[in-house]
């Protein structure tokens, strides 16, 4: 994919990629996951329903996308659902990244842990849950990793200030 | 604010911990941590059963800070995450801000950062051997990957004036000129770098209590080292097949020559030899872009981003403007989301970073192999006897700044 290509509509990125391995099982997998599509400057950013999470991250792997490389979110404050999950999936035989992107709402911050699915995922979410407040469910340790464990508040959050007092 | 959940407190008891097992602290004061890096340890006898890393000992908010200052300004902040490897800092965020600015680069520049990018490797990996050698009681190789490590850090000076924290390269290019008995120094180094790789060789490779210490410890297969999110030589010590500068190429990579050692054994020795090996393939590397340093310019033209050159700033009126609009108001960025990855010293180093349009970024997340490597320590340690965790936390290298950020 050429870095400047850019299309933002879920039908164009379709008819752009038939044969794009982790859309075509994603698709067959459940349609119904698969909410949004863009390609930003050559990037692949699918948008996963929060409930298929953990099918879709399962289906994508078993597609070819077999390497977690990262787990991080952006607090969108005060748009509504507030927090973007962005999970980075790299494959080692198309030699590509792939972004699975989940759009989750402030008042249930919560999806299912990819944990089961990559082992990996755990100091990452761990990471999320520290700094965004967004908790994982099926998590083996959700603690907080990069704060002190009685700290209150999350810092990443955009309500929470860069200097001065909280 | 609201408070999501309360944070639970406990260390989790694992299942089949008995009362006799003992919790050991090693750290965060330990001299073989590599930093600030505690590590708790659940042992029976002299045995591993557990281990639970705390981090966040160093954790300074880099990425939060990222978000108060213009984008041009985060460049030294980069710096200092991974205090080793300064210049492929710089280089993976500059090249994650130039993709969403679209910027082109000009030959020059790109290759100049593919030499410093690999002298920073073996920057980094001369640190590693001599202090994974050191752990391990080989006090001596210490002493003689300092001396080529001082003559890199004097090139770096020589170039940026910084030994460290060198923000050299910069957004749209590079920050100066290198002068011009820059490069004659690096052919001089590069020359004489083979024989010390020989050197270091001699002490370590036919050494046996350095064998001892590191022959089948800490094997990671390579299903665990995908799952486990590692990457870098301690992934292809595992026998994955995978660099970032040959399969997904940046800043003309795709233009070097080179190989990509591996090795299918998967334990520390097996990291030994694929980082020797890489040291090697390096001063490959570094040879070819002196060899074919294209001329040219070695900034983007594109004067709104890119600070204009002293000498115009002073006698062109247009310049100035620039140059003032820039200092004090930084540069918009298009909306988007970018993900770049490169190949650092210790393995893949991807930055996000999300614009929302402004000059400054919305988001920066860095994501760095040692955060990762930490999770598969207990994997590589279970089991094993109490002075090989040792021996495996010198062989991930770690840098506990780029965990903590």
């Amino acid at each position: 994919m050429d870095a400047k290509t850019t299309l933002l509509e879920k039908a164009a990125v379709l008819e752009a990629l038939p044969d794009h391995p982790a859309i075509k099982a994603i698709l067959a997998w459940n349609p119904d996951a698969l909410t949004d599509a863009k390609i930003d400057r050559g990037e692949v950013t699918l948008t996963i329903a929060p409930n298929c999470v953990r099918g879709a991250a399962a289906t994508v792997k078993a597609a070819g996308y077999n390497a977690l490389q990262d787990v991080t979110a952006v607090d969108w404050f005060p748009s509504v659902p507030r927090f973007q999950l962005s999970y980075h999936i790299c494959s080692h035989a198309y030699k590509n990244v792939l972004r699975l992107r989940v759009m989750v709402d402030e008042a249930d911050a919560a999806v299912e842990s990819l944990t089961p699915v990559w082992a990996g995922a755990n100091y990452y979410e761990r990471e999320v849950f520290d700094l965004f407040g967004i908790r994982f469910e099926g998590h083996p340790n959700l603690r907080r990793i990069l704060m002190p464990d009685d700290w209150t508040g999350h810092p990443l959050r955009k309500d929470y200030p860069v200097e001065g007092y909280r | 604010m609201p408070d999501v959940g309360t944070p639970i407190l406990e260390v989790p008891v694992a299942e089949g911990s008995r009362d006799q097992h003992m919790v050991l602290n090693m750290g965060p004061q330990h001299p073989s941590t590599h930093g600030v890096l505690r590590l708790v340890l659940e042992i029976d006898g002299e045995i591993v059963v557990r281990i639970y890393p705390e981090i966040g000992y160093l954790h300074t908010g880099i990425e939060k800070t990222c978000e108060a200052k213009f984008y041009q300004q985060v460049v030294p902040l980069t710096d200092r995450v991974d205090y080793l490897g300064p210049m492929a800092n710089n280089l993976v965020y500059s090249l994650a801000v130039e993709k969403l600015l679209q910027l082109e680069i000009p030959p020059k520049a790109q290759w100049m950062r593919v030499l410093l990018a690999e002298l920073t490797r073996i920057n980094s990996h001369l640190i590693w051997l001599g202090t994974h050698a050191m752990d391990i009681g080989a006090l001596t190789v210490f002493l003689y990957t300092f001396r080529e490590r001082e003559e890199i850090l004097r090139l770096f000076e020589m170039i940026s004036g910084q030994r460290m924290m060198t923000s050299y390269i910069r957004i749209g290019g590079l920050a100066l000129e290198a002068p011009l008995d820059f490069l004659p120094r690096v052919q001089a180094f590069i020359k004489g770098f083979p024989e010390k790789i020989d050197e270091y060789s001699n002490l370590l490779t036919g050494n046996p209590i350095f064998m001892n210490r590191l022959k089948g410890v800490g094997y990671l297969s390579p299903e665990d080292a995908v799952a486990l999110a590692v990457t870098g030589p301690v992934m292809r010590a595992s026998g994955v097949d995978f660099d970032v500068r040959r399969d997904m190429p940046y800043s003309s990579y795709e233009k070097f020559q080179f190989n990509v050692p591996v090795s299918n054994v998967g334990d520390c020795w097996a990291r030994y030899a694929v980082r020797l090996e890489e040291l090697r393939e390096s001063v490959k590397i570094v040879q070819q872009a002196l060899d074919g340093m294209p001329e040219g310019p070695i900034k983007a033209d594109a004067p709104k981003i890119v600070l204009p050159d002293r000498e115009q700033m002073k006698t062109q009126m247009e310049a100035l403007i620039h140059h003032f609009k820039i200092v004090t108001e930084g540069f918009a960025v298009p909306a988007g989301e970018v993900y770049q990855s490169i190949e650092s010293g210790h393995g893949q180093v991807g930055y996000y970073v999300v614009s929302d349009g402004t000059a400054k970024p919305y988001r920066v997340h860095m994501r760095y192999p040692s955060f990762a490597d930490l999770q598969a320590l207990e994997t590589m340690c279970q089991g094993r006897l109490l002075a090989d965790v040792v021996a495996v936390v010198g062989s991930i290298d770690i840098v506990l700044g780029e965990i903590d950020r």
